[in-house]
């Protein structure tokens, strides 16, 4: 069992050699099938591993050597898998097995269909050993090296330099967090002398001295900083829209389903120190909250489909984050399972679309495709029914625990969240009605050239529809097997479980219920009855125009933090690359002019070089002996 | 044999040097004339050759004699290593004053 877990994570990274060594050597038709079954492979052998720690219960561990040792503090190279990241194991391979194949269509015909596969590849093992890792420094390799997929495969259409800007900006709002990861680990070394994951839990079981708490609950803040990067949350959310540069897979793939969702692993990995810190829990909450709110107000105004979903993103991991700060880590497990299989399944909807348009994504040129792509169409609806917390459909029952933990423990926490899900099943519904109904409204060529897409991407699209239709099944609420299967991995936490229903309960379902259908509702009489378009981006006012402008955070952000920035770079430039230049050069110039005027005096004539001679001799014989 | 030194007196011999040093030096410099120059130079080595011979004398040492041979065979290579340089310099210049010696100008 031990090897098939070295072997679950070697695979990508075989298939990422393979691919990056052979290079254009490889066809593209071999390329895209050996990333896919690597993949796949390493799914089957996750399914293996899952099962094993179902059936036995007990945690595998692999250790493969010391990677560093000080006088009596170690980091071993080492991957831990226990119940909970068996689960990310199982829907990183299985989500990535299905986003490969799907992408052996989807980038037919690209120059650079091998490179896009081996990155793809590289990215999932890295995701691997993020998610297996036993220590905070293995998770760190992971962050790092997903950060850096993500980096090349959102610029992975170099030749537009908006997309490269976009990369860079996801990067660099990463390296803030990563900086947060950093240090959060340093503080838990020093405190606790160890950062392994099990050590660290025993240790804390043990009881923590309440000298140590404020410290600690530095560290968390800081661990949280990391996630609210790599995850998305205020403020450093504002790269994860731009992300939307990289091909429709990539951000169904990392930017939808797995890499954002990083940092609630790491939260939830850390369960037991998070609880120990009360007051960076609220924070959580509270920015979680807000962050799902905001995004979901921006998401009211988009016209990029693309952009809609990315919104719609941040706003979910705002959920989940919602729901870690509350202590509820397995409803935010939940729901990151269920938001990975629908969000996926609309990222993959969408790619489909803009495949079909011929790479338009502004859903003003789009419409009336429901009549073309039936399968896109239905499997779409599914999935935005899912995300809009519609029964049966999973994406309710992971949201109504998230909403019902909320009202158990804030009221203002469950009334921003309810507002971000009504929202949510509006815009939903909007994209919905805007692609898929009414009169297509792109060009004649465009209308052509109309098509399903092919089986390869259809196929995925279905299976990723039925997991969003039926995930839900997982935690019923009242009877969870997430929370029972879970349960060794995390400590509990029973405030934030509130599993007796009663007719609080079925009173906050229904509420949940009827705020979806208002939001739909709304959506259907204004874009689908009344076949209403958004105008263009100039002729809006008002608050339109605001969350058009996505509250104008970027340009806030431009001004509070790149002009400053740029403005220091202008004074260095202008006041200390002068003086440091020109004492630097000014030695140059000075051996140099030393030299052309000592220059002068050997002139050639030797009537001057005995008159020198005679004189020196004199001046010497002066000194020595007649001074 | 009475000592020379006793006869004449040992300050006239340093006199005789300084006097011979000083018309080298300015033979030296107030000359164009190569050949010239170079003969001023002999007398300067000379001047310093008699005075090593003197204060030989004097101090009753004949390390300072033996060394003006030394010193004596050095100049006659230099001598002619000199005027062949010199009879070079004339077949190339056509003239020796060195005023138009000036190739070596930097």
């Amino acid at each position: 069992m031990e090897l098939s877990i070295l072997i679950t994570i070697i695979l990508p990274l075989v298939g990422f050699l393979l691919l990056f060594l052979g290079g254009r050597n490889i066809s593209n038709k071999l390329s895209g099938s050996i990333a896919t079954l690597t993949v796949t492979a390493s799914f089957v052998l996750s399914i293996l591993i899952f099962t094993s720690i179902k059936n036995t219960g007990k945690p595998l561990r692999i250790h493969l050597f010391d990677w560093m040792q000080f006088a009596n503090f170690k980091i071993d190279f080492a991957f831990h898998i226990d119940q909970l990241n068996a689960l990310w194991l199982l829907f990183v391979t299985g989500i990535g097995a299905l986003i490969h194949w799907y992408s052996t269509s989807y980038m037919k015909g690209d120059d650079d269909y091998n490179k896009f596969f081996s990155y793809l590849n590289l990215f999932v093992f890295f995701m691997l050993v993020l998610v297996s890792g036993s220590n905070l420094m293995m998770m760190f390799i992971g962050w790092e090296g997903v950060g850096l997929c993500s980096y090349l495969l959102i610029g992975f259409w170099h030749k537009n330099q908006a997309f490269n800007d976009a990369a860079k900006k996801a990067f660099i709002m990463n390296r803030i967090g990563d900086l947060g990861f950093l240090i959060g680990a340093f503080i838990l070394i020093s405190l606790y002398n160890t950062i392994d994951f099990v050590e660290l839990r025993q240790l804390t079981e043990h009881g923590t001295s309440l000298a140590a708490l404020p410290l600690l609950g530095g560290a968390t803040l800081a661990l949280f900083v990391a996630a609210a990067g790599k995850s998305a949350q205020i403020p450093l959310y504002t790269w994860l829209p731009d992300a939307m540069a990289g091909p429709t897979p990539v951000s169904a793939l990392i930017h939808a389903a797995t890499m954002v969702t990083a940092g609630i692993f790491m939260i939830t990995r850390l369960n037991f120190i998070f609880d120990l810190t009360p007051d960076t829990q609220t924070v959580i909450a509270v920015v979680g909250a807000l962050t799902s709110l905001l995004a979901a107000s921006i998401g009211l105004a988009q016209n990029d489909i693309k952009k809609v979903l990315a919104y719609s993103t941040v706003s979910q991991l705002g959920l989940m984050f919602l729901a870690i700060g509350l202590g509820a880590y397995e409803i935010a497990v939940f729901h990151v399972i269920t938001h990975a299989f629908f969000k996926a399944c609309l990222f993959l909807g969408s790619g489909s679309v803009i495949h079909a348009v011929g790479g338009e994504q502004d859903m003003r040129h789009m419409g009336g495709l429901k009549k073309y792509m039936g399968i896109t169409y239905i499997t779409f609806l599914i999935s935005s029914l899912a995300i809009s917390g519609i029964p049966p459909f999973s994406g309710f029952f992971s949201k109504d625990e998230i909403l019902m933990t909320a009202f158990h423990n804030n009221i203002v926490l469950y009334v921003i969240g309810s507002l971000a899900s009504i929202m949510t099943a509006f815009y939903m519904f909007r994209l919905i009605y805007l692609t898929f109904f009414n009169q297509f409204r792109g060009t004649e060529e465009q209308k052509a050239h109309l098509h399903e897409s092919p089986k390869s991407m259809t196929t995925p699209l279905i299976v990723l529809a039925i997991l969003a239709t039926v995930g839900g099944a997982i935690s019923f609420p009242g009877n969870s097997w997430l929370n029972d299967f879970l349960a060794p991995a995390i400590v509990h936490n029973a405030a934030a479980h509130p599993h007796e229903l009663g007719t609080t309960e079925y009173m906050l379902m229904a509420v949940a219920i009827i705020g979806a259908i208002i939001g739909i509702g709304l959506a259907y009489n204004k874009y689908g009855k009344n076949k209403f378009v958004p105008g263009n981006d100039n002729q809006l006012s008002g608050i339109q125009k605001v969350l058009s402008n996505k509250f104008y955070i970027d340009e806030i952000y431009h001004a509070l933090i790149v002009t400053p920035i740029n403005w220091l770079g202008t004074v260095f430039k202008t006041i200390s690359e002068p003086l440091i230049a020109g004492i630097v050069l000014s030695f140059g110039k000075l051996a140099h002019e030393l030299s052309y005027q000592g220059k002068k005096a050997q002139n050639g004539n030797i009537g001057l070089y005995l008159f020198a001679f005679v004189f020196g001799i004199c001046a010497i014989v002066y000194y020595l002996f007649i001074r | 044999m009475e000592n020379v030194l006793q006869i004449i007196g040992v300050e006239n011999y340093i006199y005789l040097a300084t006097l011979l040093f000083a018309v080298g030096a300015f033979g030296l410099l107030y000359r164009r004339n190569a050949i010239v120059m170079f003969m001023s130079i002999e007398i300067m080595l000379n001047a310093a050759n008699l005075l090593l011979v003197v204060f030989s004398n004097y101090h009753q040492d004949a390390s300072g004699q033996v060394f003006v041979f030394f010193s004596m065979a050095v100049a006659a290579a230099e001598v002619a290593i000199g005027l062949a340089i010199l009879v070079s310099i004339y077949r190339n210049m056509g003239s020796i004053d060195i005023d138009k010696l000036k190739n070596l100008k930097g």
